[in-house]
């Protein structure tokens, strides 16, 4: 199956010299969910820029179903919908006004019942007559989605949608972004939050210094680069790992009464019962046993450090 | 070609207007008002015709044209400089809309805005100045001409501005001086002959002259040399707003 979205070679400077996105390769399947991880300055929306056509590429190209986004703008623009990460709305527009616009501008005749079902879904419609300025901001980011899908768009950029918005309005967003995946739209976030890629994204691209450093399944991300931990909680406190363990990787905690082994629990040979044999020999006394799974924090954590 | 895109751009422009009515339609009219009582009657009544024209009479298209000019440039400035400033330009330049669209969507409507403004101001010349147009149709075509090539200039102004007082700097130390330089009040022939030289090259001689001309059949130049000027003019500014958007110049990166 031909993926919805292909980059290929792209990279960005910028006219001061920048380097923005340095030779990014990313085909994006029809239907998923790709989370783009990564520090401030990475280059997320640079390369969400790029694909809706608001910065010129420097090098490679992009490629919308097929049509390429710089010779076949009109067919690959009228694909896309945009949230941006800031709140930039016409503050003395109403927000049905608004909407409207949104929709024409991309082409599509006017459809008040689409609309108004769209306001619905986002628990807008009460609203439609106000204007932005007296909206709270979770209702300006709603109605900046609004905008996003007011012309049916088969591709949905987020840019950082949960930005400073508070728990509540985050888990409506999650549900939001989950009931537009089960109509079989294609959505691309930007987020800080590792939580809200873990929670909602199938695939997580981590970008750094404006290389794509990885992108995988989000469970095949956890399997080839999370590290398992095991804690041993000793009953009383040692100066120094027993030379009979030195073989193994343990670290000791500085108030000496932890012992951490880390491993990796997808091999084919983890040892942990040879290491508890070794400890029960070297005459430590274990008060408890804890083992913990690396999140997706620690992996993008280590990922961004290790390239640092 | 994107025709509803086009449509939603012109209609948020001229909702725009009509938000802020007063300041868009009134305050050009009261302005003229104060000109004719001005030159009208206090000047007016020392200079008594030109050309044969009554003076309050001969000054009615210069006005039109400083009205028409000062406000194409501000209405389509404006228009394109708000959505860059407060960031809601995003949309337009990731909407599937091409810049000829874009510039008949906001310049249409600057345009348009004008000329009703021309209309009002026509209009309100009449209370004050038995009006007399020998050629409507041409005065008409002088307007509707004038309204578009000042709106592309303004829009070009929009696109280059990068703060509220470079919009206002071209208005007022260019086009202003070139305005009131540009025989709205007078003939040019009445000036030194190195001045009349100098007025060649001030593009508003070529419009105000046409324009009266099609009202009094009297011009500083030739009809058909005004109005090849104003295309000129237009065509250099479309060429500058497309290269304007084929390299990004302030609008993408």
């Amino acid at each position: 199956m031909n993926p919805i979205i292909s980059i290929s070679n792209l990279s960005k400077v910028y006219a001061n010299g920048y380097r923005a996105l340095s030779d990014i390769n990313l085909d994006i399947q029809s239907g998923e969910i790709l989370a783009l991880l990564g520090p401030n300055g990475a280059g997320k929306t640079t390369l969400i820029s790029i694909i809706c056509g608001i910065v010129n590429p420097s090098e490679g190209s992009v490629t919308v179903d097929s049509h390429d986004i710089i010779n076949n703008y009109r067919i690959t623009r009228s694909m896309i919908g945009l949230v941006p990460q800031e709140l930039t709305l016409g503050m003395f527009d109403t927000v049905w006004n608004t909407v409207c616009f949104s929709r024409g501008l991309f082409g599509k005749k006017p459809n008040p019942i689409y609309l108004e079902q769209l306001l619905k879904n986002l628990s807008l419609l009460e609203k439609k007559e106000n204007e932005i300025m007296t909206l709270s901001g979770g209702m300006k980011r709603r109605v900046l989605i609004a905008k996003a899908l007011s012309h049916e768009p088969s591709i949905l950029f987020l840019d950082e949608p949960t930005a400073g918005v508070d728990v509540e309005l985050r888990k409506d967003m999650w549900n939001l972004v989950e009931r537009m995946r089960e109509t079989g739209v294609t959505i691309i976030l930007t987020t800080h939050y590792i939580e809200e890629a873990e929670a909602i994204a199938d695939r997580v691209g981590v970008i750094n210094k404006g290389e794509l450093i990885i992108v995988d399944d989000k469970q095949a991300l956890k399997h080839k680069l999370g590290k398992r931990k095991m804690m041993f909680v000793l009953e009383k406190a040692i100066e120094t790992i027993p030379a009979s363990l030195a073989s193994w990787s343990l670290e000791l905690s500085p108030e000496g009464k932890q012992l951490t082994h880390t491993y990796d629990m997808y091999s084919t040979h983890t040892g942990i019962a040879e290491l508890l044999r070794a400890v029960d020999s070297a005459g430590l006394l274990l008060k408890d046993i804890n083992t913990s799974q690396s999140s997706l924090e620690d992996i993008f954590i280590n990922l961004v450090h290790e390239q640092s | 070609m994107n025709t509803h895109a086009v449509k939603v751009i012109y209609k948020y422009e001229m909702l725009r207007a009509w938000d802020t009515i007063l300041q868009s339609f009134a305050t050009p009219v009261i302005i003229t008002v104060l000109y004719f009582v001005v030159f009208g009657s206090a000047i007016g009544a020392r200079i008594e015709t030109v050309e044969g024209v009554p003076y309050g009479a001969f000054i009615v298209p210069g006005l039109m044209m400083l009205a028409l000019l000062t406000q194409s440039i501000a209405n389509a400035s404006f228009g394109i400089y708000f959505p860059r400033f407060t960031g809601t330009i995003y949309e337009v330049l990731s909407a599937p809309i091409s810049f000829v669209e874009i510039l008949i969507g906001y310049v249409g409507a600057a345009a348009t805005k004008s000329l009703i403004i021309g209309a009002i101001i026509l209009a309100t010349a009449g209370f004050f100045v038995e009006l007399n147009i020998t050629h409507p149709f041409w005065m008409l075509s002088f307007l509707v001409l004038t309204c578009i090539s000042f709106s592309l200039l303004g829009f070009i102004i929009g696109l280059w501005a990068d703060n509220f007082e470079k919009l206002q700097l071209i208005p007022m130390l260019v086009i202003t001086p070139l305005v009131f330089l540009g025989g709205s009040f007078y003939t040019i022939d009445m000036l030194p002959p190195v001045w009349q030289t100098v007025s060649l090259f001030n593009p508003v001689v070529y419009l105000v002259s046409g324009f009266r001309w099609s009202f009094y059949e009297v011009s500083d130049v030739s009809i058909e040399l005004s109005l090849f000027m104003v295309l000129l003019f237009s065509a250099a500014c479309i060429v500058t707003i497309w290269w304007m958007f084929k390299t990004g110049y302030r609008l993408k990166e």
